[in-house]
């Protein structure tokens, strides 16, 4: 598929890398394209489990370390409003519901994105991807059907394509590629493992970390028939 | 961090006693345990800045260690420590890490609030 152009994207994930590995190409190709995007990181990864191995980080330096990991990524991709919203890691899903709405739909309010990318709730395993998704899904319910911005979700549940089917919005980003193996590099302490553990796969162009890299699909979001406030 | 030096710890563990301070203490099997394993039964918890005193303080085992702190009216603990640091804040931070450098345990003790 090829890119539509956007009026304005808006990405929403919870955790730094999570933009890095199954969106990055997309939020390059629109950054390319000439669309403004921003992306809303809710948190700072601060319980992430990887401090490096001997140990450079602790958890008390991790989230600053992050930080700047984050920023570093997003410059790899363009992003020009990178916007970080100063909630805690694994605590997402404990915020009020509905003011976790409230912040999304001010964003939402304030940027008028043509389309918002995000985790699919029910389909994204961990317990922030679902919380965001929901407040996602719950800010955008709020806006008259028919004026709502398109919707793409990320999911990759263990049971995601057996219930959702196959994605039906799929990008080969293979003309961004070094921005998003820039990018995925950026998160140096969740990925240098990742990354040493390529080898050479990337110079002897291994056709599955190609595929991999190249390839990135999202779900459009399936309103409920019945109840679309949610 | 460094690998505990049992001695360096029950130094540093001795000089928080009966003062106030804040703790943190976490254990967690990582978010996607079950999503990778779906027989793994996932376990965590965390608790940020309890302000508290202890009045006895001890690191025992051979390592990875056991810390744990004795309250007036209760217990604190944790196992599975293996690394150490006492931060530019003077905070005692201690971690488990895993064979692939993973943290699973971490406590940590502070005479100011956490951020």
């Amino acid at each position: 598929m090829t890119f539509e152009k956007e009026r304005q994207v808006l990405v929403i994930f919870p955790h730094p890398d999570d933009e890095a590995f199954g969106v990055s190409g997309t939020i390059a190709s629109h950054v390319n394209n000439g669309t403004p995007v921003t992306y809303a990181c809710l948190t700072l990864g601060e319980m992430g489990r990887n401090l490096g191995n001997p140990p450079f980080a602790t958890r008390e330096s991790l989230p600053i370390i992050r930080r700047q990991e984050l920023k570093d990524a997003a410059s790899a991709l363009g992003i020009q409003d990178l916007r970080m919203l100063g909630l805690r890691d694994k605590t997402i899903e404990f915020e009020d519901d509905e003011k976790l709405a409230d912040l999304m739909y001010a964003m939402i309010q304030e940027l008028n994105p043509s389309l918002i990318i995000t985790f699919y709730p029910g389909y994204s395993v961990h317990p922030d991807h679902e919380a965001t998704g929901r407040a996602v899904v719950r800010a955008v319910g709020r806006i008259p059907k028919d004026k709502r911005p398109k919707l793409h979700c990320v999911a990759f549940s263990n049971n995601c394509v057996e219930e959702l089917g196959e994605a039906d919005i799929r990008y080969n980003v293979k003309s961004v590629e070094k921005q998003k193996i820039a990018a995925i590099m950026a998160h140096r302490s969740q990925t240098q493992y990742m990354v040493a553990a390529w080898g050479d796969k990337l110079e002897t162009q291994d056709p599955e970390l190609l595929a991999w890299i190249h390839n990135e699909r999202f779900w459009t979001y399936q309103w409920p028939e019945e109840n679309q406030k949610v | 961090m460094e690998p505990i030096i049992q001695a360096d710890v029950q130094a540093l563990i001795n000089s928080y006693a009966n003062e106030d301070v804040y703790l943190h203490l976490e254990t967690t099997n990582g978010a996607y345990a079950t999503h990778f394993d779906e027989s793994f039964f996932s376990v965590g918890a965390y608790i940020r800045n309890a302000f508290l005193q202890y009045e006895l303080g001890k690191i025992v085992g051979m390592g990875p260690y056991r810390v744990g702190l004795k309250l007036s009216i209760g217990w604190v603990y944790a196992e599975g420590l293996t690394h150490y640091e006492q931060d530019a804040k003077g905070r005692l931070l201690m971690a488990g890490l895993d064979p692939a450098g993973k943290l699973a345990v971490a406590l940590q003790i502070s005479k100011t609030p956490f951020e």
